[in-house]
């Protein structure tokens, strides 16, 4: 299948009615190529269409990476169900496709009396989801384990099987097993206008008209845009941004855990998690706002982090700050997932799917496209995707430049070009060449870490977009 | 994974002014097979990246050996650096970079050429010092492109030739900030402000008048603003004015770090102050046969300091590779009292004695022309009125006399500025 991704010019697909797509997927996330990637499976034409210049580059981007169990949703919602469902499903795909994972497990910490005494609803709660593996911990066997925690921490609910994962690599995977897959992406597509023109969709982009008859929803932040094109008012999403603070890799040694705070009324609260990169981070704030492109870090936000951070693992603060960021979760005013398929419009609308949507992805991909059979697409038997084998970026696997073999192979893989990060040039020369090229430098740096170091750039930036403005077409 | 086995008598790590200078006096001593380690293409360190004169002035005379002489540009005293080491037969290799250790005295490396593991007799440490980026400063606001440190700005400039931008705010008022602005302009951009939250000083009317562009003092950035490209700078100024400067380019110089990273890893003694790992007079670590020079240890001096100093510990390595490296008794720790920030050396061996005679200090704020009291235990050592003011980010110094004064069984000796 050749592969089609447009940057530039007209989409494809905006020609006569056969020229049709079957499906299109508006924004590429990890819902939205989840979702392409499911459909990959059947023979269908599909397009995914995404505003800006690469995938991934919205709410998906800056998240808490972490894997969920959802043992603390709430059990009779479709989140809870999806969450359940996608976490064993993106399990095995991870290790199918080179996605990193650690299953690090979580602490859910009691810092008072009234926080202890809601451990044992915590745990009657992860059993109704489901979730066996949950156990108690007393103060001492806690610190025994974490023993960098501030004092105070009373006890705690241990969920051995929270895991962190790449959050750039997930999107990743999806979108080049669907591109791979005959998938067609178009990039820098924003949809400004959707017509009925007689059994299909009439969509204008930024980049001219595209025709589908089947239409998904997956805008995140501006899935509520999309949806009043048809008419509705069904929800309203109200950014809601979580500001997080990455500490240096010399970090990671003082926390083994995800430690989470217990949720009370005012929210999940701030967390404290290493990545797969082999990093720290702390966070998020939650603040509502208006502006669905303010993802500004403000002083308020770090230094409420930062005092969160000195209570929970004092230690942490001593270390260099290697970034901050903020994220903008797309929250609708209800604590649930809103997927809601229109049978006479032939069109699905995949809304509020909040910081539980990476680990949910697959089988929301799964959900829609069975709502999508339901409201009279002809799916045909599925096939077998082309498997995706992704270069790993995770500490916990080897990575190129510790690879004798692979250096043999290609002397590239022995030369670092960002030191911090340890990113070779085998990989960065792998990346602007891959199915899915970045469309940043921005973009690079998800797909390789490289800039994304301590120094960040001091050493290697003018090196890395020099590479990247030489591999430009 | 394969790795190639192999063994030197010293191995320098990181092939700058500092370890440029320690290999090439090493080699010059018969210290045996000496083999620097560089892990970017192009050995001599941060100098290659400095177009502007007067490297090689300061840091050298002081001794008669053959490092690199008079005023020069910093790619030609890089080059001078590389020829005198290289020149007495110390093995460079560059794209070789040390990725962990695996023993006291052995590293693993990685470079094209594959895997290695190497042990050495005696290892230096010369892994230098970056500025610190944005984000390790905790400036608020958006992350477009457009935001340097001065390392990154030059070397888009100076070595990829790279297009800027045209209005530039350069923050901090170290002398690499005037750097950095030299870069700016060579690069034809405009320099809208320099900013700096230290107070006034006499200074900024002398930079005003010979640079061309404003200096804003007391002045802190609260928050950068842009979505595609950087477009402002927002500024709190210290009469709680708060004011934007419209720029495309952002450039955070000075507030030098040491690159301690393998220093950590290897579990080395790490100084609270100077974060770089803790060191004596003999430029020697916590850990036997392993030692430290230049800006890893104090970051950051010029780099004429840095050569010098490479040169200075040739004595206690071979000292050290005869097997005498470490005189009985106990070591006893230099610290610095609040506004000071460091001193270096920090660690004072029975044998202390210093290479130039002085120990460098930082302060975090400006004095006026303190006094500088060294006691132990609260026994006064010696009191020093230096005769002007103390910066922040500018090297000040403590003469070293001393130093036999102390009782090798007390505690820590103390420096406070009064």
């Amino acid at each position: 299948m050749t592969v089609t991704i447009t940057r530039a010019g007209e989409p494809i697909g905006s020609g006569a009615a056969d020229d049709d797509y079957d499906v299109t997927v508006v924004g590429a996330g990890v819902v939205g190529t989840a979702i392409a990637r499911e459909l990959a499976r059947y023979r269908l034409r599909t397009a995914l269409v995404e505003a800006s210049h690469d995938i991934g580059n919205g709410t998906s981007k800056a998240n808490t990476a972490i894997l969920h169990t959802g043992f603390d949703a709430d059990p009779d919602s479709l989140e809870a169900r999806l969450v359940r469902e996608g976490r064993h499903l993106l399990a095995a795909y991870a290790a199918e496709s080179g996605i990193p994972v650690e299953r690090v497990g979580a602490l859910l910490i009691a810092w008072d009396e009234e926080q202890l005494a809601l451990l044992p609803k915590l745990l009657a709660k992860a059993e109704r989801n489901g979730y066996h593996a949950a156990r108690m911990l007393g103060a001492g066997e806690l610190a025994a384990r974490e023993p960098h925690l501030g004092p105070g921490a009373l006890g705690a609910l241990e969920i051995p099987d929270e895991s962190i994962i790449c959050p750039w690599s997930t999107p990743l995977a999806y979108a080049t097993q669907a591109v791979r897959a005959g998938v067609h992406l178009h990039l820098d597509c924003r949809v400004r206008h959707i017509a009925d023109a007689g059994g299909s969709h009439l969509l204008t982009t930024s980049r001219g008209p595209l025709r589908t008859r089947y239409l998904v929803n997956a805008a995140g932040l501006h899935a509520d845009e999309i949806d009043r094109h048809f008419g509705h008012d069904g929800f309203t999403v109200t950014p809601r941004r979580g500001q997080l603070i990455v500490f240096d890799k010399l970090a990671r040694e003082l926390v083994g855990h995800i430690l989470l705070p217990v949720p009370t009324a005012a929210g999940k609260g701030v967390l404290v998690a290493p990545t797969v990169f082999g990093n720290v981070l702390l966070g998020p704030t939650s603040e509502e706002i208006d502006d669905k492109s303010a993802t500004d870090s403000t002083a308020d936000g770090i230094d409420f982090l930062r005092e969160k951070g000195r209570r929970i693992l004092p230690a942490l603060l001593d270390e260099e700050i290697t970034a901050v960021y903020a994220g903008l979760r797309a929250a609708t005013g209800r604590e649930d997932y809103r997927i809601q398929e229109y049978p006479a419009l032939r069109y699905v609308a995949v809304g509020g799917i909040r910081s539980t949507g990476l680990t949910a992805s697959m089988a929301i991909g799964a959900h829609v496209t069975g709502l999508l059979a339901g409201t009279g697409l002809e799916l045909g038997a599925p096939r077998a995707l082309p498997p995706v084998d992704l270069p790993n970026v995770g500490e916990a696997f080897p990575r190129p430049y510790r690879r004798a073999d692979l250096i043999a192979e290609d002397p590239a893989y022995g030369t670092l070009v960002c030191h911090c990060e340890q990113v070779t040039l085998g990989e960065i020369r792998d990346a602007l060449h891959s199915t899915i090229p970045p469309g940043s430098p921005d973009g690079l740096r998800r797909r390789t870490r490289a800039g994304s170091g301590r120094c960040q750039g001091f050493t290697c930036g003018a090196a890395v977009r020099a590479l990247y403005e030489e591999a430009r077409p | 994974m394969t790795r190639l086995e192999r063994s030197v008598d010293v191995l320098v790590v990181g092939g700058g002014p500092a370890g440029l200078g320690a290999a090439a006096e090493l080699a010059a001593s018969g210290a045996g097979h000496v083999e620097i380690l560089e892990r970017e293409q192009d050995a001599g360190g941060i100098p290659r990246h400095c177009l502007h004169g007067g490297f090689g002035v300061r840091g050298t005379g002081r001794f008669s050996g053959s490092g690199p002489r008079g005023g020069m540009s910093g790619p030609a005293f890089a080059r001078a650096c590389v020829a005198a080491a290289v020149g007495v037969g110390a093995v460079l290799r560059t794209g070789v970079s040390v990725t962990g250790w695996d023993g006291p005295r052995t590293v693993e490396t990685t470079g094209p050429a594959g895997l290695e593991r190497i042990t050495a007799r005696a290892v230096v440490l010369a892994t230098g010092a970056r500025e610190r980026p944005r984000s390790a400063r905790l400036v608020p606001g958006s992350r477009p492109p457009g935001i340097y440190t001065t390392g990154e700005l030059q070397r888009a400039v100076h070595v990829h030739g790279q297009r800027i931008g045209t209005h530039a705010v350069v923050i901090g008022n170290e002398p690499v900030a005037h750097g950095a602005a030299d870069t700016l302009r060579g690069a034809g951009l405009d320099i809208v402000a320099m900013v700096t939250d230290q107070p006034v000083s006499p200074l900024p009317a002398l930079v005003r008048a010979w640079a061309g562009f404003p200096l804003l003092t007391g002045a802190t950035v609260t928050r950068l603003t842009g979505r595609n490209r950087i477009s402002g700078v927002e500024l709190r100024h210290e009469d709680g004015r708060t004011t934007t400067l419209r720029c495309d380019t952002v450039v955070f110089t000075g507030d030098f770090v040491p690159e301690h990273e393998l220093a950590r890893r290897g579990g080395l003694v790490i100084d609270a102050g100077t974060r770089g790992p803790a060191y004596d007079t003999g430029f020697r670590t916590s850990r036997d046969g392993v030692f430290a020079v230049g800006n890893l240890l104090h970051a950051a001096e010029d780099a004429g300091v840095a050569a010098a100093e490479g040169r200075a510990c040739a004595v206690p390595v071979l000292r050290g590779l005869a097997g005498h490296d470490r005189p009985a008794g106990p070591l006893v720790p230099l610290e610095v009292d609040p506004p000071l920030r460091w001193v270096a050396p920090n660690r004072i061996a029975p044998d202390a004695e210093l290479h130039d005679g002085r120990f460098v200090l930082r302060t975090g704020r400006r004095l006026p022309r303190p006094h500088l009291v060294v006691s132990q235990d609260g026994r006064e050592l010696h009191r020093q009125r230096l005769l002007l003011p103390v910066l922040p980010g500018h090297p000040f110094h403590l003469g070293a006399g001393w130093l036999e004064r102390i009782d090798p069984h007390g505690s820590a000796v103390r420096i406070t500025a009064l």
